[in-house]
């Protein structure tokens, strides 16, 4: 019974069990806060799940138009990657990190956030200029796409890895923490039990052995009963001889 | 947390892709070169070593002002076992399509987690 599973090596003594109580009280209330907590982050979980695969495949779409309008930049103004790639000095295309709460988690989320540059104003110059403000334009959306695809992502790594984190504490203070402290209080209990039994039996044997030492050591027996009359014997020798009177019916 | 206090230098996109995504990427205007000449951004033709590109990836998944890391499919699937042991939240790896190769959900290592999670 106590002596099967693991327990705290502590004093059973009354103080003992009261905290025990306590604590087996406190891990319970910390189990379902954390039950609570991890439904809640499952069920966001399960949200930005589907959202991070329909924004994968939006990405797709959206990445062909983009190439496809960059071939339409090279069909009117020729190869400018040379050209694009020397003029890059200084990101006029920036995201910026914002933080999100779930119930106490801090999630990530990237915004766009673009400043008006003059990079590549002179590309395109002499033809195509059109088609290359239009590549930027189309360009500038699919990245949109892409920052916002990848904050999906972000906070469905952190979530992953807050679930697991949530999961194992929950399993643990389920399955370690509460039958320990549970087999703690039984071996309390039965402990008291046993002194309390040793107790009375302790008690019992100095009350016999004060009884036996106050008794006077002449009469050892006592008799309730009194001693036989011997009397009654004559009594009833009297009444056989004595007559009665005749019944007349 | 550590990634929390981070996030806040973390403002720019790096790209590691063939020349067209590269081009059309830079002229919407995320490229960057940095005080020590370092661009933000790797150009990857048939004629790149795999071990240059496994170097560009290993440093920008290391430098702290990247948020995200876009990687073209076909790239990323040369240096695929690197990538499938990206775990990490900070920068974000997205793989993207390129003109010549169409986007292949199967591949991507993120979205095979997703698969993972609703199979189970």
């Amino acid at each position: 019974m106590s002596g099967t599973g693991a327990r705290e090596n502590i004093f059973a003594t009354r103080m003992a069990l009261t905290n025990t109580k306590l604590r087996l009280k406190g891990a319970q209330t910390g189990h379902s806060l954390l039950a609570k907590k991890r439904d809640a982050l499952t069920t966001r979980f399960r949200a930005i799940l589907k959202k991070v695969d329909e924004a994968k495949r939006k990405m797709g779409r959206v990445m062909q138009l983009a190439s496809f309008s960059m071939a339409e930049v090279t069909y009117a103004t020729g190869d400018i990657s040379y050209l694009v790639q020397e003029q890059a000095k200084s990101a006029t295309f920036r995201v910026k990190a914002k933080q999100e709460n779930v119930s106490g988690v801090v999630l990530p989320t990237f915004e766009v956030d673009r400043v008006a540059g003059s990079d590549f104003n002179l590309t395109g110059l002499g033809r195509g200029g059109q088609q290359v403000l239009r590549a930027k334009e189309v360009y500038a959306k699919a990245i949109e796409t892409l920052v916002e695809l990848a904050s999906l992502q972000t906070a469905f790594t952190i979530l992953d890895e807050v679930i697991r984190a949530t999961n194992r504490r929950v399993n643990a203070i389920e399955h370690v923490v509460i039958p320990r402290l549970e087999n703690t209080i039984k071996y309390i209990l039965s402990e008291l039990d046993e002194m309390d039994r040793e107790e009375f039996f302790r008690l019992k044997k100095v009350q016999g052995k004060k009884k036996r030492t106050n008794a006077p050591p002449e009469r050892p027996f006592e008799f309730d009963e009194p001693p036989i009359n011997p009397e009654e014997g004559q009594e009833s020798i009297d009444l056989l001889s004595s007559k009665d009177s005749d019944v007349i019916f | 947390m550590a990634t929390t206090t981070s996030t806040k230098d973390r403002n720019l996109l790096a790209v590691i892709g063939d020349e067209d995504s590269i081009t059309g990427l830079l002229l919407a205007g995320i490229g960057h070169i940095n005080d020590k000449q370092k661009k933000n951004f790797l150009i990857v033709d048939s004629k790149t070593q795999v071990s240059t590109i496994e170097a560009a990836f290993q440093e920008f998944t290391e430098r702290k002002d990247i948020a995200i890391l876009l990687i073209n499919q076909h790239i990323a699937e040369k240096i695929r076992p690197t990538v499938d042991k990206y775990q990490q939240a900070f920068p974000a790896l997205l793989e993207i399509p390129s003109k010549d190769h169409p986007y292949d959900p199967s591949k991507d290592s993120v979205l095979k987690r997703v698969q993972k999670l609703f199979g189970e």
